[in-house]
């Protein structure tokens, strides 16, 4: 009977819960389809430069992250490979031998990376083949490059065509080499479009006179958010030799960048749920005031303050629920059509965000906890919100309040 | 005969500090079990504040309420409002039903409240709106009633606990005379049948004519009872 009777209070008023509602749902679809939003673009970013270049984790010998040389690569030992792969959270690895090298065709020439891969394990990590344009895939017994669109067309280079890269060995002397191009790649990042190129590592390892040698092992997860754990572990078990980086910690830039970005974000939501926390604040001191009159009649009846709390404190969850939830069927169809249908910047925005290194797309990401998450803020900003009334309801005193 | 209301020394001074207003005065009354009594008086002569005090919704400054047996002034805030719900029934002026209920639940809501069993709830309710007359109104809102009729629904919750006795403050004081009329048959009904006690305090000539014991308060004095004149008689 209580819910039901504040269930039937927040109706007593139609249009003023109804405008308090909308005000509510219209807080709950701009905050979950901004945060959507933003998830999406870190996530579709982190997607494009992390899973598919750096891994959420690395292993290298310690100090090749702050020194990227050859002298700093490892020999690649099977007792750790294992220890890599059997970590509880791995669900691939891919050995890596980079190295920057110019390539050249004709009379031009380019910065590269040149990344020696096991194809077949880089493909379970970073499923490559999915970005070849035009070529197919590399084999590991099969001389040949994957050249990345952009880098292939500064160089004037096609499917086919040779490709000549000049760099320095593990042990100092020039090393060169000559190899067809066997695939033309395509990646969302404009980083790695304009500056990388694939070839298998036993290649790389004979071009860089650095047999059975390795810069990186490259670390796969089968949930991201899985992390902080498996890098706990791999720190706590790998050898003294080795370091293991997560990706923020190889791109702090990036992770900075996200959180402040976020910071951002949550102020104007604070700022949004201040605003909507007057609307359903001021509704809740409007029912307390006309009920004055009402409560200490039903305290002279016999009802306990607190029951008579518990009925505001549902009136205000039913209010702030039903706002919530009106929302959330706003907010899922937009944020799936926007996950569906990315914003896709063109022109001048599109490669100023390319400069930066950022594909000018906006996808959302549809995650159940945005939309748990922004329902929990406002359900908590209504019950903190209720704390006044309750506190007068239980200050109550019959005589007085039914004088109103 | 059973006491149900036993009041003695009862005073109410407001503004003690400052200009104090003495609404009851040095107040005794006693009330049996079975009494149909109007307290009767001109308006600021605290008919009011002495119901509320007797109904244990005001503290008097001075002296003892007595029901039933228990002195209601040694009760804490949260046993004085049980004590309440269980043994007194209250009949408002302005009606004041729950206006998002219907007259079956209005008169229900007291039984939740003593969490009475649903079958006896649902049984106590339709016998309570039949014996008011009012069998066809059961989900009907307060909106959807006259005056009469909510004002009856109120007597029906007020019975609805079975109290000790039913308070009422100027019961009839917003009717016309055909509704006032049939609120004090229905009221008499339930005293004489069902032998509840009604307290009430009024203007209305209709009401003091009917009742059995008036009771005159005047400056919050009792000036006179018709219960002692008889007895003096």
């Amino acid at each position: 009977m209580l819910l039901k009777l504040a269930w039937r209070n927040i109706w007593r008023n139609r249009n003023r819960s109804l405008i308090t509602m909308s005000a509510i749902a219209s807080a709950v679809l701009l905050a979950v389809a901004t945060v959507s939003l933003q998830q999406g673009v870190w996530g579709h970013l982190i997607k494009n430069l992390v899973s598919l270049y750096t891994g959420y984790a690395q292993v290298h010998a310690k100090g090749y992250w702050e020194e990227q040389t050859l002298e700093n690569s490892f020999e690649i030992d099977k007792a750790v490979e294992q220890q890599v792969a059997g970590t509880a959270g791995v669900n691939a690895i891919a050995h890596r031998l980079e190295s920057f090298a110019l390539a050249s065709s004709g009379d031009k020439t380019r910065g590269c990376l040149v990344v020696g891969i096991n194809p077949s394990e880089e493909e379970r990590l970073t499923q490559l083949s999915q970005k070849i344009q035009s070529g197919h895939m590399l084999k590991s017994d099969q001389d040949g490059a994957l050249v990345a669109e952009g880098l292939a067309e500064k160089l004037d280079l096609k499917l086919g065509d040779t490709l000549v890269l000049l760099t320095q060995s593990f042990y100092g002397s020039t090393a060169a080499m000559k190899t067809p191009i066997r695939g033309l790649l395509h990646f969302g990042s404009p980083d790695l479009n304009n500056q990388i190129a694939y070839i298998p590592i036993n290649r790389a390892q004979y071009w860089l006179d650095a047999s059975g040698r390795a810069t990186s092992l490259v670390v796969g997860l089968e949930r991201p958010e899985n992390l902080p754990a498996v890098a706990r572990s791999l720190k706590n078990s790998l050898p003294k030799t080795f370091e293991a980086l997560t990706w923020k910690e190889m791109m702090p830039e990036i992770n900075q960048h996200i959180e402040a970005d976020s910071a951002g974000m949550y102020i104007m939501l604070g700022v949004l749920y201040l605003l909507i926390a007057f609307g359903i604040f001021s509704t809740l001191l409007m029912m307390l005031a006309e009920r004055q009159r009402e409560f200490g009649m039903l305290n002279a009846l016999g009802m306990q303050p607190w029951s008579i709390a518990r009925v505001v404190l549902a009136e205000t969850v039913f209010l702030t629920l039903c706002g919530s939830l009106a929302g959330l069927l706003l907010s899922y169809p937009l944020v799936w059509y926007l996950a569906e249908h990315p914003i896709q910047l063109g022109g001048d925005m599109a490669e100023i965000y390319a400069k930066f290194g950022f594909e000018a797309i906006f996808p959302a990401t549809i995650k159940a906890k945005i939309f748990i998450d922004q329902t929990l803020v406002v359900l908590i900003v209504g019950l903190v919100l209720a704390i006044y009334p309750v506190w007068r309801v239980l200050r109550l005193n019959a005589v007085e309040a039914m004088r109103h | 005969m059973q006491t149900v209301i036993d009041a003695h020394n009862i005073s109410k001074v407001y503004n003690p500090d400052t200009i104090p207003v003495h609404a009851v005065n040095n107040v005794h009354l006693h009330l049996n079990r079975g009494e149909f009594t109007a307290l009767v008086g001109p308006s600021g002569s605290g008919k009011t504040t002495l119901l509320n005090i007797i109904g244990g919704l005001d503290a008097p400054s001075e002296g003892q309420v007595v029901i039933n047996g228990v002195d209601i002034s040694n009760l804490k805030p949260n046993q004085l409002i049980d004590f309440r719900l269980h043994n007194i029934g209250f009949v408002f002026q302005a009606f004041n039903l729950i206006p998002v209920l219907t007259a079956s639940e209005n008169v229900e809501f007291i039984m939740l409240l003593q969490k009475k069993p649903k079958a006896e709830r649902n049984k106590r309710v339709q016998e309570l709106l039949a014996s008011v007359g009012l069998s066809d109104k059961l989900d009907a809102r307060p909106n959807q009633l006259s005056g009469g009729q909510q004002q009856r629904v109120a007597v029906a919750r007020a019975l609805a606990s079975r109290p000790q006795f039913i308070l009422a403050d100027e019961p009839t004081a917003n009717l016309d005379s055909h509704s006032a009329a049939t609120l004090l048959d229905i009221m008499e009904k339930m005293n004489r049948e069902e032998d509840v006690t009604f307290l009430f305090s009024t203007h209305d000539q209709r009401v003091i004519d009917r009742a059995r014991r008036v009771i005159t308060l005047v400056d919050g004095r009792i000036e006179s009872d018709s219960a002692e004149t008889q007895i003096k008689h």
